[in-house]
């Protein structure tokens, strides 16, 4: 039998009480398939009404606001590319002090969430997103992360993975795609002392709901990072939108994980990590790659999980199947 | 009403106080470090009731009170010359989402080579934002003119940033008397009132939309129309101010203008050095006035063409270089278009620059260029170009 | 070219705000389609998992007491875009892909 639907801020046992209501509406010209809308569809879900999105220049924001439109059904703004945590960091303090002052009402918590892609988070917001995290505004930062820059047109960022092809790092004679490893925004994130952050797929709703619940209800600032696989960008069929995030998590090559209050612990164990080649051949974007540059990725997996294993302090993500 | 020895830094920090400020968003730079300083002073001892937000730069001071403003909030902050360009481009937007934000600017030049001192390259580089702005001259000045730019920007046939900009040093670092006044008497002036529009769960919008070619022009026009309506509210604003607290500036200021033959228009701390000049060259039997430009944008023409009316020669003492405009002084370039389209009511026109990098400028400065005004009156040709005053050759 | 059927800048909102939020549900984008998604009742599970994975908020929950479990699951062939998640992603193959004809 199914369990009820529950409200927004609550935790749920099952992907049968996420409730019903949307707060963001069809008829945005996001492309097929695009992981983010599932992400945001889920994420507003949790926060309920009671919401201010703030959202820096991208995807999501060029897809949903063309006057005279708008999807949003909470109040949102844009204001630049590179100003997602300044901006959100203002919201929170006005919503504070108006609230203080009676301006608003101080029944109803106002929750700020910031939907900002890898651009506007890894690179050139990254200096506001951590001014906004140092100083403890209450906000929920939501990196939607599709490894490069799809707005203009699939342009690396700091956050594209070793071997992806991208329009700026091209498979050429001397090029075979991008050559260097992406940050570990989780571990930036953390190194601000700040309560909660936890990375997200949409392939597992039950998770990335439970864990915006979290972020919502933690006494600071929270940064979920989120894995929005991108059938444009990536080069793949856009009916596998989910099957890419899963195999993501799968391969060892997402994580899903959390930070919370200094304990960290692993959500969704993988007791025999797949090969990687499993999540890049199904991409377009990793196509070229040679058996050389194949090994490397793994590498870089395999180091990845170490890593977190370690954090966790035992082997909660196994190694590859053989 | 307390009569308090202050700084022009600490004068506008008193005002956004006595204005009940609910944001703060505030980033060190010379010369306007002072007034940040002495804003986190009222913080910390509980002398505001405001958030104070320690920015990690002046892009997210001017985005942070975006967002702050966005909610509804009263937001102020203080910066200067590459902190005001780095700001430069959030508060386009701002202008854009028609946010009543306020600034208080310590005009300082702009690199390179560095310079911390004063003149007003940063405040010239806003003047196309579409934010209201103010020139001072004294420390009183900018503790009134802060809180009429609060009733300015907040004005719902406004609904724009304003700035109020005071010459780095000259007036940022000088201590004068500055009659203050109580939070509640300046909360009866500029009550609060959210007019604009404004983020809340209870009636949702969405801010910041994309304006594709059918719709962005009409927007842009919005603007350039309140920045029209600011002018006439900004004088009704001074007006009011000065029924209820007895002082009142005008968005012009002219000196001895009823029987003036040429005039000098000056802004900020040099005009008062002109004033000077000017009753010194009176008593030398030059018949020159002075006009103070106290609001710079939206432009005051008729307020201008009125009290240029019969003049023969006008000097724009400017302290800032458009480089490679037909002429460098920005001040100048308005007068010029000023005219443009009746050029036979017009003034003839020389244009200066002083004071560039806190170059000094003293009272025989501006004497000399009376006395050259009085040669142009004459017939003596006036150059083709802006002629630099203190410069080595 | 002006758009002469527009709004002038008179009637138009400060700021370009929209005061309609979620007015983005009155934009047709079947037209993206080249195959569709069709429901098969019978086959289905009430499982959740297409209204779950939909990007386009496309999928409704239909509250049935006739139908099986209470509720059934519609698609709403004005805002899907023919992505085939849901397709792909039923775990009884409850939803056919049927090319669109027009």
């Amino acid at each position: 039998m199914a369990l009820k639907e529950v409200g927004p801020m609550e935790e749920i046992r099952n992907h049968m009480q996420i409730p019903r209501p949307e707060y963001i509406a069809g008829g945005h010209s996001a492309c097929q398939g695009c992981g983010h809308f599932v992400i945001i569809r889920h994420l507003l879900k949790a926060s309920g009404p009671n919401t201010i999105v703030v959202n820096p220049t991208g995807c999501v924001e060029v897809v949903t606001t063309v006057f005279p439109y708008s999807s949003w059904k909470v109040p949102w703004i844009h204001v630049a590319f590179e100003n997602g945590g300044a901006v959100a960091s203002g919201v929170e303090a006005a919503v504070r002090t108006l609230q203080r002052k009676g301006v608003l009402s101080e029944d109803e918590p106002i929750n700020v969430i910031v939907f900002a892609g890898d651009g506007g988070t890894v690179d050139i917001g990254f200096q506001s997103l951590s001014g906004m995290l140092e100083r403890g505004h209450k906000v929920v930062y939501v990196l939607l992360d599709n490894e490069a820059y799809m707005n203009t047109g699939i342009q690396r960022s700091g956050s594209t993975p070793f071997g992806a092809w991208t329009t700026t790092t091209p498979v050429g004679k001397k090029w075979k795609g991008e050559w260097r490893v992406r940050k570990d925004m989780i571990q930036i994130a953390v190194a601000h002392h700040i309560p909660y952050a936890a990375t997200i797929n949409p392939a597992y709703p039950v998770d990335m709901y439970n864990k915006m619940v979290k972020a919502l209800k933690a006494d600071g600032p929270a940064f979920l990072h989120a894995y929005s696989p991108c059938p444009t960008g990536w080069r793949f069929d856009p009916s596998k939108t989910i099957e890419v995030a899963r195999l993501a998590v799968l391969t060892g090559y997402w994580v899903l994980y959390e930070y919370d209050h200094g304990k960290y612990k692993v959500n969704v164990p993988v007791l025999k990590r797949k090969p990687i080649r499993e999540f890049i051949k199904i991409q377009g974007r990793f196509r070229h790659m040679t058996e050389e540059q194949i090994k490397r990725l793994q590498e870089i997996v395999d180091e990845q999980v170490e890593m977190i294993n370690k954090l966790v302090g035992r082997t909660v993500i196994g190694p590859v199947e053989g | 009403m307390p009569r308090l020895a202050l700084t022009t830094n600490y004068a506008v920090a008193h005002a956004a106080k006595d204005s009940d400020v609910d944001v703060i968003a505030a980033y060190p730079i010379t010369p306007s470090t002072p007034a940040a300083e002495k804003l986190a002073e009222f913080a910390a001892n509980g002398e505001i009731d405001a958030e104070y937000i320690h920015v990690e730069s002046e892009h997210s001071a001017a985005s942070a009170l975006v967002g702050a403003s966005a909610v509804g909030a009263r937001t102020f902050t203080v910066t200067a010359s590459q902190g005001l360009i780095y700001m430069s481009e959030v508060l386009y937007i701002a202008s854009g989402l028609r946010l009543p934000i306020v600034l208080g600017v310590a005009s300082r030049a702009l690199s390179a080579p560095l310079s911390i001192w004063g003149d007003m390259h940063d405040i010239a580089v806003l003047r196309d934002a579409g934010i209201v702005t103010y020139f001072v001259s004294s420390a009183q000045e900018a503790y009134d003119t802060v809180i009429q730019a609060f009733k300015v920007a907040e004005d719902p046939r406004v609904h724009l940033p304003a700035i109020v900009d005071y010459d780095g040093f000259v007036l940022s670092h000088v201590t004068e008397p500055v009659e203050t006044l109580e939070k509640e008497e300046v909360l009866k002036f500029i009550p609060k009132k959210i007019t604009w529009n404004t983020l809340n769960p209870k009636n949702p919008i969405s801010m910041g939309t994309v304006g594709e070619p059918d719709w962005y022009y009409e927007f842009k026009y919005q603007q350039q129309v309140a920045m029209e309506n600011a002018l006439k509210v900004a004088e009704e604003v001074d007006e009011e101010f000065g029924k209820v607290f007895g002082r009142k500036y005008g968005v012009v200021e002219p000196f001895m203008m009823e029987d003036a033959e040429v005039a000098l228009l000056a802004y900020g701390a040099h005009a008062g050095t002109a004033r000077v000049a000017v009753e010194r060259a009176r008593k030398e039997g030059i018949k020159v006035g002075l006009v103070r430009l106290k609001l710079w944008r939206p432009f005051p023409v008729p307020h201008l063409k009125k009290l240029f009316d019969g003049i023969s020669v006008v000097g724009v003492l400017d302290r800032a270089m458009s480089l490679g405009a037909p002429r460098q002084g920005p001040v100048a370039l308005d007068l010029m278009a000023m005219y443009a389209s009746d050029p036979s009511s017009a003034p003839k026109m020389a244009s200066y620059t002083i004071g560039i990098g806190q170059r000094d400028v003293r009272v025989e400065d501006i004497l000399y260029i009376i006395n050259q005004l009085a040669e142009f009156a004459k017939g003596k040709e006036i150059p083709e170009r802006t002629i630099p005053i203190g410069l080595r050759e | 070219m002006m758009n002469k059927n527009l709004p002038g800048w008179r009637e138009l909102p400060e700021g370009a705000v929209v005061r309609d939020p979620g007015n983005t549900e009155t934009i047709d984008v079947s037209g993206w389609r080249v195959f569709k998604p069709v429901i098969i009742d019978d086959k289905c599970t009430r499982c959740r998992l297409c209204w779950i994975y939909c990007p386009d908020g496309a999928i409704i929950e239909v509250i049935d007491e006739k139908a099986k479990m209470g509720k059934r699951y519609e698609v709403d062939y004005v805002h899907c875009k023919g992505c085939g998640i849901c397709y792909a992603e039923c775990p009884v193959n409850a939803i056919e892909w049927v090319p669109e004809e027009r």
